[in-house]
């Protein structure tokens, strides 16, 4: 299977909402077995970036392969193939309010294969102790708390064994010490299941923790890509400002300023 | 405004489109329909709905022998009430009222579902998990409605009879057996069918606007409320315009 050494190649992606141009031809590689964090401020493309990559959305221009096969042009039955190598791990979780956690993860298990009753729950049973929740099968998504339900979303997109595994914003809306613990889950995947892992955040201490190939977006353009210690030592000026949390600065002339209270 | 009409046209062809291929098609191409799920949606759809579709049925069969009877009695031709009551629930008014009933509750709750699930984020989980979001969602409540609302329409049929039966033969002194009789000959099997016929198309009509207002969904929880109101008022407008048509046709071809 590992017939490339990247897992992802995209080349000269570009894309409109409407007449705005959302990713201005965005051309990068992401290496396979290693974390990838893909760093942005809100807005910058980063989640339409990986939309087109898990192909929600279809890029305007450019390519996107995946393990060197191309993707935009496939149809929805052979993109599902594709997408049978994926996990993703949603912003707020995506479980189904109507099943239980141990349905939710079953899920997948039980559209794409024909396993046993038996044996789909044992399966079950280990994806949800590989997050840290045996025992709470029989639970239904409302009486989880945010990090809880972020576990149970990692399960489902582990459920089929997925080559690739996709977390947007894993660390948003969840206090520090449930985002250490789920930035170390990352990390034992990575390491003990060797998976390609690609995470979207904006959260500087969970970079730091899970990184190694940093690529940093700005206004739908590539600011940055390489390693952590290349991100840590870059002197662009955005990308300090990004570590070190300075604000955007905003300098009118009286003339423009006056331009902008007037409304013109 | 061309272009965004353009495009909800285009949306809903798709959305139509793939409703009839994952519902009627898919299934003998291996991808069954989910039993459990249509079941379930049976029961809330239909067997939910019985109480108020009874109640509703039983007054509107009241008030019908009442307004009928307010004017055959100047002629003399009270016997007629059975009558009119009989041919205009079975073929008119039962499948409009169990449809307008079935789109204030069953719509609006398609709308609802599917709307928070796009918001969510959970039907692009489901198309990520290589899961038909249509067939998943659409597939199972266009099946329960396809036979709850004609099943629902002609339980509001018996009851409303039932209800302008009672109304004639205490108010209106009629005799019951006579009352029977009239019922039984005025109403043929024809009236009866196409009313069915319709409650069928309407069946489609609300889950197919529903489904398409909950996946137009793009923003968070306001425009789901707004996308539920807009459900039930488009599937009432297009179930008369059906309602139209098919009457229109049925004068005609039958």
């Amino acid at each position: 299977m590992q017939n490339t050494e990247h897992a992802i190649e995209v080349t000269g992606l570009r894309t409109w909402y409407g007449d705005r141009e959302v990713l201005k031809g965005l051309t990068f590689t992401i290496p396979r077995g290693k974390t990838t964090v893909i760093l942005g401020g809100s807005g910058c493309g980063k989640s339409t970036l990986l939309k087109h990559v898990i192909g929600l959305l279809k890029p305007s221009e450019g390519s996107i392969k995946f393990n060197g096969r191309e993707i935009t042009t496939l149809d929805e039955p052979e993109m599902d193939g594709v997408r049978g190598k994926m996990g993703v791990l949603f912003q707020g979780a995506a479980l189904l309010n109507s099943l239980t956690i141990a349905d939710n993860v079953a899920l997948p298990i039980r559209e794409h294969t024909r396993i046993n009753e038996a044996t789909l729950q044992i399966m079950v049973r280990m994806k949800l102790d590989l997050v840290g929740l045996s025992g709470f099968d029989h639970f239904y998504p409302s009486q989880l708390s945010g990090g809880m339900k972020k576990r149970a979303g990692l399960a489902r997109a582990l459920a089929l064994d997925p080559e690739i595994l996709f977390f947007d914003e894993p660390s948003a809306g969840l206090d520090p010490v449930t985002a250490a613990g789920l930035d170390e889950l990352i990390m034992k995947l990575r390491d003990v299941f060797r998976m390609t892992i690609i995470v979207v955040t904006h959260e500087l201490p969970s970079v730091f923790a899970i990184a190694d190939y940093v690529i940093m977006l700005d206004k739908g353009q590539i600011l940055f890509a390489g390693t952590l210690d290349g991100l840590r030592a870059s002197d662009h000026p955005r990308i300090r400002m990004f570590l070190e949390r300075k604000p955007e600065q905003q300098t009118y002339s009286p003339d423009d300023y006056f331009k902008v209270i007037a409304g013109e | 405004m061309a272009f965004t009409l353009r495009k909800d046209i285009s949306d809903a062809s798709r959305i139509i489109n793939n409703s009839f291929y994952w519902t009627f098609i898919s299934p003998f191409r291996g991808k069954p329909v989910r039993v459990r799920a249509t079941i379930s949606e049976m029961v809330k759809a239909g067997y939910n709905s019985v109480p108020i579709v009874a109640v509703i049925s039983f007054f509107v069969g009241i008030i019908l022998a009442l307004q009928a009877a307010y004017q055959l009695k100047r002629v003399g031709a009270l016997i007629y009430v059975a009558n009119l009551v009989g041919v205009s629930l079975t073929r008119e008014l039962s499948p409009i009222l169990t449809a307008i009933i079935v789109s204030g509750r069953s719509g609006s709750a398609f709308a609802a579902e599917i709307g928070s699930m796009k918001a969510a984020e959970e039907v692009d989980a489901l198309v990520t998990m290589g899961i038909n979001p249509i067939r998943f969602l659409v597939s199972p409540k266009l099946i329960a409605l396809m036979v709850m609302v004609p099943a629902l329409t002609m339980l509001s049929d018996v009851i409303g009879i039932s209800g302008g039966f009672l109304l004639s033969v205490s108010v209106l002194d009629m005799h019951p057996y006579n009352y029977y009789q009239q019922t039984i000959n005025a109403l043929l099997v024809k009236d009866v069918f196409t009313g069915l016929i319709k409650a069928w198309a309407f069946g489609m009509v609300i889950t197919l606007v529903g489904a398409y207002q909950g996946f137009k969904v793009e923003g968070g929880a306001e425009e789901v409320g707004r996308r539920t109101t807009s459900s039930v008022v488009a599937s009432i407008f297009l179930v008369i315009i059906f309602d139209l048509f098919f009457t229109m046709l049925f004068y005609y071809f039958t």
